[in-house]
């Protein structure tokens, strides 16, 4: 849950998704799921030359188990914030 | 129509792609294109008036495949084609672009025998090649 609402946070930023087949994809982030499945809008693919299908697409929904990373723009995450709620997270799970 | 946020946790997103053309990368590397029919929460998907489009380089060829229910689990990704957007990209017969795919198969099975040649001898096995989810064969 603590990604999911993460993500949350960043919807409309611009962020960088790499896929595990290699591919990366620049775009807008429209929505996001408790799967982390993400809806990218206005996408720009980092090589389109080895990824010619992309070329008339504009925005895609991508299944959150083939992610491999996604960058985001250091200066829009607030890491401090992260790094409480991760810790919350924690002390939540061992409670339970 | 605005259903409730939990109603299909897994691919709300792709509720407004209904109806619409996508085009749909599956993990075995297919491409698949046809309007988006129906939906459910792991995101299988069936596909009206598929067509399987491979790609070769600045070519394409297309295989009129008719309807498609999609496991959601194959899924790569789903993007909607805009028709408006120019690609540059060729379309050839079938026949062509079997032949075009062939050669590339073939080249690719070449450097991958030597590959798998050279890495045998230090004794390291590949296992699965065409999986998406496993990052490296070996």
């Amino acid at each position: 849950m603590l990604f999911f609402s993460f993500f949350k946070s960043l919807v409309g930023k611009d962020v960088v998704v790499e896929l595990k087949n290699d591919l990366s994809i620049m775009g807008t982030l429209h929505s996001v799921d408790q799967y982390l499945n993400m809806k990218l809008s206005e996408i720009t693919v980092a090589d389109p030359e080895r990824h010619p299908h992309m070329l008339s697409v504009k925005n895609c929904f991508i299944r959150g188990s083939v992610i491999r990373y996604v960058q985001l723009p250091a200066d829009q995450v607030d890491t401090q914030l992260l790094q409480e709620a991760s810790r919350k997270e924690i002390l939540q799970s061992r409670q339970k | 129509m605005e259903l409730p946020d939990p109603y299909l946790p897994g691919a709300i997103s792709l509720l407004e792609q209904i109806d619409k053309k996508l085009m749909v990368m599956l993990r075995d590397g297919k491409t698949l294109i046809g309007y988006l029919r129906t939906i459910d929460q792991f995101a299988n998907l069936v596909l009206h008036e598929t067509l399987e489009r491979i790609h070769v380089d600045k070519f394409y060829g297309d295989i009129p495949r008719g309807i498609f229910l999609i496991r959601g689990e194959n899924v790569v990704l789903a993007g909607e084609v805009d028709e408006t957007r120019q690609t540059g990209l060729i379309q050839v017969s079938l026949e062509e672009i079997l032949r075009m795919q062939r050669e590339k198969t073939e080249q690719k099975e070449r450097y991958q025998q030597t590959k798998h040649r050279i890495l045998q001898g230090s004794g390291r096995l590949p296992s699965n090649k065409n999986d998406l989810l496993i990052d490296d064969a070996y």
